[in-house]
């Protein structure tokens, strides 16, 4: 049984199935309310949820059981008396040591918790950077949103902030330096390009069992590095457009990355009305299309960064997106042939997936 | 003394106590003091800023109020969620 965990714009939804689907809605929480992103922990089992509300702002909460009670987690604030409030909780990801938990929020903020995402404090370093008063938002706020772990090393990490590119520690967080060598972003002047931070990062994973391996998808651009982060390679050629938002990979696979393209920046819908996802199984060289199942005709969809996630891996890797339409949809063969597993969802934020 | 009054949710997170006598000048005064004692609303009426949350509405007497807006003894504060949505 695949477990999905599902945030909409009303709510957090639990489905269960098989590959294959349809899947079944098994609970719903927070009804009404925007839930950001919701994952269930891996060192606790425990439910973590992202909740906006558009009045009392947001907040996480955990629970054991979605249809059960839910318990609000203590420290996601900024610092009193300031000039920023806290916006929204973008990701939750779990550490690479026992209780270790990470979330990411606008503006730019990064939490850490060492209870399993109970308690919550600020990382400093980042958050006093003295680059902070250069960082401009994307059209999503200043959202942190790609939080990625060295498999083994709790003291490496690597962030993704939008629009202030690609971020690195080797420390636990101690201290933080940039990733961006390589990014080019085409959505600012040729002479403005060398030393701008403004770097629109959509997603960014790594290659579990080749870490030093990472795919991102950029605003405008799908780059690989090599060297943990610290710079990048263009390898959106052979891709309809190379604009989107999430990204995949199969872990078995270090060469392989799964991306769902978007028509253009100023047009964020499936091209020619058509729903693929593009495969690469050489690191980015080449990309084939994997649509087979999926809406082919007459079919505008805009799939968001927290909305595409995988179980399993190898043959048998399965892979969920869900699309601002509420349609949900998956694959239990590594993306050869696809089904329908829920139709009519509200819009859909983000889709976790374990087996 | 003023009260606070809640509405929606925010009974619940009070003790599921609607009306709360509370000491203070202003409407931040009296928001403040009512998250010291009701500590399960801090942050939900108030951001990190001081400021009311954008799309809760505060009334002093029945008159549209702000986080500075006076507050004298006998005075009912009204906190109630504005009517946005999508």
């Amino acid at each position: 049984m695949t477990e999905l965990l599902v945030g909409t714009k009303k709510g957090f939804f639990v489905l269960e199935g098989e590959p294959g689907g349809p899947f079944d809605v098994r609970a719903r929480a927070f009804a009404g309310e925007p839930v950001e992103y919701a994952m269930r922990h891996p060192h606790t089992g425990t439910l973590l949820a992202s909740v906006t509300s558009p009045f009392y702002g947001p907040k996480i909460f955990l629970a054991d059981d979605a249809a059960g009670d839910w318990e609000q987690a203590q420290g996601l604030e900024l610092p009193a008396g300031g000039d920023e409030a806290l916006e929204r909780i973008w990701t939750i990801v779990a550490g690479e040591a026992d209780g270790l938990t990470y979330a990411g929020g606008d503006p730019g903020v990064l939490f850490e918790s060492r209870d399993g995402g109970v308690t919550w404090e600020r990382n400093r370093a980042l958050w006093e950077h003295p680059t902070r008063p250069d960082w401009q938002p994307g059209g999503g706020g200043l959202c942190l949103h790609s939080i990625v772990p060295w498999p083994g090393d709790p003291d490496r990490l690597a962030l993704g902030i939008s629009a202030v590119g690609v971020w690195l520690t080797d420390d636990g967080g101690r201290t933080w330096r940039h990733g961006n060598e390589g990014l080019v972003p085409r959505y600012l002047p040729e002479d403005a390009r060398d030393h701008t931070l403004t770097l629109c990062v959509h997603d960014l994973h790594r290659a579990p069992r080749r870490p030093e391996r990472m795919f991102m998808q950029f605003h405008g651009g799908v780059y690989r590095s090599d060297d943990a982060g610290a710079s990048w390679t263009t390898i959106g050629d052979g891709l309809p457009s190379d604009f989107g938002f999430p990204l995949a990979v199969d872990p078995a696979d270090p060469d392989s990355a799964y991306v769902i393209p978007l028509k253009a920046d100023m047009d964020r819908v499936t091209p020619d009305g058509r729903v693929h996802v593009y495969e690469t199984r050489d690191a980015g060289a080449t990309w084939r299309p994997r649509g087979d199942g999926l809406p082919q005709r007459d079919a505008y969809l805009t799939v968001l960064r927290q909305a595409f996630d995988r179980a399993g891996e190898g043959p048998s890797l399965e892979l969920y997106f869900g699309a601002t339409s509420g349609d949900l949809f998956g694959s239990g063969d590594a993306g050869a042939t696809w089904f329908t597993v829920a139709r009519h969802l509200p819009p859909v934020f983000s889709v976790r997936a374990t087996r | 003394m003023p009260t606070v009054r809640l509405h929606g949710p925010m009974v619940q997170r009070a003790g599921g106590v609607a009306e709360h006598a509370v000491d203070g000048a202003t409407v931040a005064e009296l928001l403040r003091g009512l998250e010291g004692a009701q500590p399960a609303l801090r942050g939900w009426i108030l951001d990190e800023r001081g400021r009311l949350r954008r799309h809760l509405c505060a009334f002093v007497a029945g008159q549209d109020a702000r986080e500075e807006t006076a507050v004298a003894p006998g005075d009912r504060v009204d906190v109630v969620q504005a009517i946005s949505g999508g």
